[in-house]
Formats: C-alpha cells, structure tokens, sequence
C-alpha cells in the first residue's frame, strides 16, 4: 500500500491517466501526507513556467475578457462537496477494466428453490436462478464481488480478503438508481464478510463503495474505492 | 534539460520576488484580486489575467506547441478560473499556482486527445522556430526569479531533470515516460517526485 504514495509527483505533474488519476484521488481524500505533498509538489512545478513565460497576443486577453462576462461564477462551496455524477465515469471505466480481468462466477445451482427458507437471505440470492454477478479486485486491498437477482430485487456483497476502511472511517454502500447514489447500508468490519444490501436493487445500474465518517453519510463526500457496473454483470 | 533553459538570460528585474507571484503583484494581492473574481468584479479578474498570462500562455505553449491551441487552452482555463474562483483555497497554496495547475491540465488534456497528438508533431518544427522567435523578445520575463528557478532546476540531477521536463512540460504520464526512457516504472515515477521535491526545497515553497 505505502507504494501509492509515490504517486504524488507523477499525480501533481498531471503524468497519471484516468484511472490512476481516480484511484489516487480516493487515496489523497484518506491521506493527509499526500494532499500536503501534491499541493506543495504543484506549487513548485508551477515554478517552472517561470521559465517559458512568453507574452501572449493581446487580442487574447479581448476574448478572455469577453468570455467571462458571459459565465457567472460558481457560488462557493458552503458545506461538504456532493459528489457530482459524472466524477463517478471515470471509476466505471475501471469497473469495466477490472471487470474483464476477473469476474466472480456467479454460484447458481438450478435445482435449488430460490425461496429456500433454510437459506439466508444472502444465499438466497445467491443461488437465484438470475443471479448475475461483478467483481472488483482493489489490489493490495483484497477483492469485492456485488451479486444480484433481479427477481428478489436484491444484491449481496461479498469480500474477500479486503483490507478495513481507517479508523474512524466506514466503507458504505450504494445503488445508483436513475443516476441517483441511493444509501445502501454500512460494511460490517470484517476481511471476509457477506452482507445483503439495503433498499430495492432491482432497476439499480451499478452499485459503489465509498469511504464516509463512523456513521455514515446521506450522500457520497468521496470518489467511489470500487464501482460495480451492473451491465458488465455475468 | 534545454528545455528547462530555453529562455534566455536577461537582466535580473529589481524588486523582491514573492514567491512565483511577479514582483508588480504580490501572492496576497493575487488571491485578493481572485477572491473579488469571485464575486462578479470582472476588474479584478483583468488584472489577475494581466498579472498571470505570459506565465499561463507560455506554459500552454510548451506543452501544445502551437499558438493557436495553446491560446485556446488559455481562454478554457481562464474561464474555468473564473468560475471556479470561489474554490480557491488561499490556505492550500499560491493563487498562481491554482492557476497553473488548471492551465496544465488543459494542456495536458489537449495534447492527449488522438487528434491533437497527431498535429503536435506535424507542426512541432514549424512551431518551433516561431516560439523560439517569440522568446528572444521575453528577455522582460527573463527576472531575478526565473533565475532562481534554474538555480533550483540545475540542483536537479539529470535523470530527474528528464523525467519532470517530459511529464510536465512533454505532458507525458509517468508510465509513457518510463517507457521513453527505457526504465522500471517505479524509477520513473520516482524520479518524477524525486526532482520536483527538490525543486520544492530548492525554491522553499510549501514548507
């Protein structure tokens, strides 16, 4: 894990493509040290236009001057950052990367009832008929798989061997239904635990981790650690 | 390395550099004029443009290569600044430095998208020897505090000279840079941070 703190030159200096850029962002929302050091890293790469200044055309300045007369600014931020949708494609695209790198079979057994009352509600999902599943490998950090019937309208998710949230932290997760990030429950500490998620699954296209505050939180504060895209669901 | 050195030595300006902020406007006087942006005062934000855009334009430029591109990249990131002007965090770091940092990721952006990439290197000679042309009269620009950032470059060493110049200025991931130098990509990405933390205790921002 200390390997990603590496990152921080490479990240500052803009040398990171989507995915590393996602995934590092994740790591500076937990990691003090790297956001002192990415900011102080910018400050000094910021020096070295000190060194190419040219004077731009002055018909430039016409038509930056033109164009923000035209936009209003954004108001400022007054309490925590929601997390806009579109930050979230990024994470898909490493969802879909990972997704075809290893995808967790799902366990289907078609002579088991799906309503089994000796079956936990985890396994009855299961071992649904339509049960589709994808798993997420989070590296050094274990490995997730999200499992879901759409006929039970419910989805399961499963660790394995992952790595627990910070102190003081949760991982919490999430349904994206209609574009919306609707809470789906907090994750019982654990390396290796199993739990059904809350709320209704069955339209929802893709299912998030995040890290919140002990508690949790009525929206994501920050970027998805793993996004299960349900289209790429097998 | 050259590329680092490209503009030419000039006549130290007088005045006490403060920070990367040009000696004619303080950092304060920068975040101060930003935060008014914020608020609407186009004024305040012609001067901030004033007090930035050869630092901001000749930055594009590197990473672009061409005139046209790169002043596009200038009018989105200044738009961008303008909007966003009620983010600034003066706590986090210098006013030009937020700057810069949205004017290099437009550059950079712009210089990986397929079909920019394919006209960098139809135009790269060309180009050159305009923005070659355009520097000799920079001499203005050439201050006492560029001169103390080729200082600080030169305390580089020169492998770590390499890899910064090709991430930031090249505009190159760390993983393509450690290909282009034929090297593991940890050494790459190391070098990267190696040299810029140097640069930064060199100049003694961020501490």
């Amino acid at each position: 894990m200390s390997d990603i703190h590496h990152l921080t030159g490479a990240y500052a200096l803009d040398a990171v493509d989507d995915i590393e850029r996602a995934r590092f962002e994740q790591h500076l929302a937990e990691c003090e040290d790297c956001r002192l050091e990415v900011a102080s890293l910018r400050e000094a790469a910021g020096l070295l236009s000190e060194t190419t200044a040219v004077t731009p055309p002055p018909a430039l300045r016409e038509s930056v001057l033109a164009g923000i007369a035209q936009v209003r600014p954004l108001p400022p931020i007054v309490h925590r950052t929601p997390v806009v949708q579109r930050r979230w494609f990024p994470l898909l695209v490493a969802a879909a990367v990972v997704a075809i790198l290893g995808v967790g079979a799902a366990l289907w057994q078609p002579w088991a009832p799906s309503q089994d009352s000796s079956l936990t509600a985890a396994e009855q999902v299961l071992e649904a008929g339509d049960a589709r599943s994808v798993a997420v490998d989070l590296g050094d950090s274990g490995s997730a798989t999200v499992t879901r019937s759409e006929s039970l309208g419910k989805a399961v998710i499963t660790t394995d061997d992952m790595a627990p949230a910070p102190s003081g932290k949760v991982f919490e997760l999430w349904l994206q239904v209609d574009g919306e990030m609707v809470p789906a429950g907090l994750m019982p500490p654990g390396e290796d635990t199993q739990m059904v998620l809350e709320g209704d699954a069955t339209t929802a296209t893709a299912v998030g981790i995040t890290v919140e505050p002990e508690g949790g939180s009525d929206q994501p504060t920050t970027e998805p650690i793993a996004l299960f895209d349900f289209s790429q669901a097998v | 390395m050259d590329h680092i050195r490209a503009v030419p030595d000039g006549a130290p300006s007088p005045g006490a550099p403060s920070g990367a902020v040009p000696a004619d406007t303080s950092a304060a006087e920068l975040a101060e004029l930003l935060q008014r942006s914020s608020r609407g005062d186009e004024a305040a934000f012609a001067q901030v443009y004033d007090a930035t855009s050869s630092r901001a334009y000749g930055l594009a430029l590197r990473v672009v290569r061409n005139p046209a591109q790169a002043e596009e990249v200038v009018q989105e990131a200044y738009l961008d600044a303008w909007r966003s002007s009620s983010r600034y965090e003066p706590t986090r770091g210098s006013a030009l430095g937020w700057l810069l940092t949205i004017v290099h990721r437009k550059a950079v952006d712009r210089v990986r998208s397929a079909e920019a990439a394919t006209q960098r290197d139809a135009v790269y000679h060309r180009e050159t020897q305009q923005v070659e042309h355009d520097q000799t009269a920079e001499s203005a620009h050439a201050s006492l505090e560029a001169q103390r950032v080729r200082g600080a470059v030169a305390t580089l060493t020169a492998v770590q000279r390499e890899a910064v110049e090709l991430a930031f200025f090249g505009g190159y991931t760390h993983t393509e840079v450690a290909t282009m130098l034929d090297v593991p990509v940890g050494t790459a990405k190391t070098r990267i941070r190696d040299g810029l933390i140097r640069l930064r205790d060199a100049m003694g921002v961020g501490s």
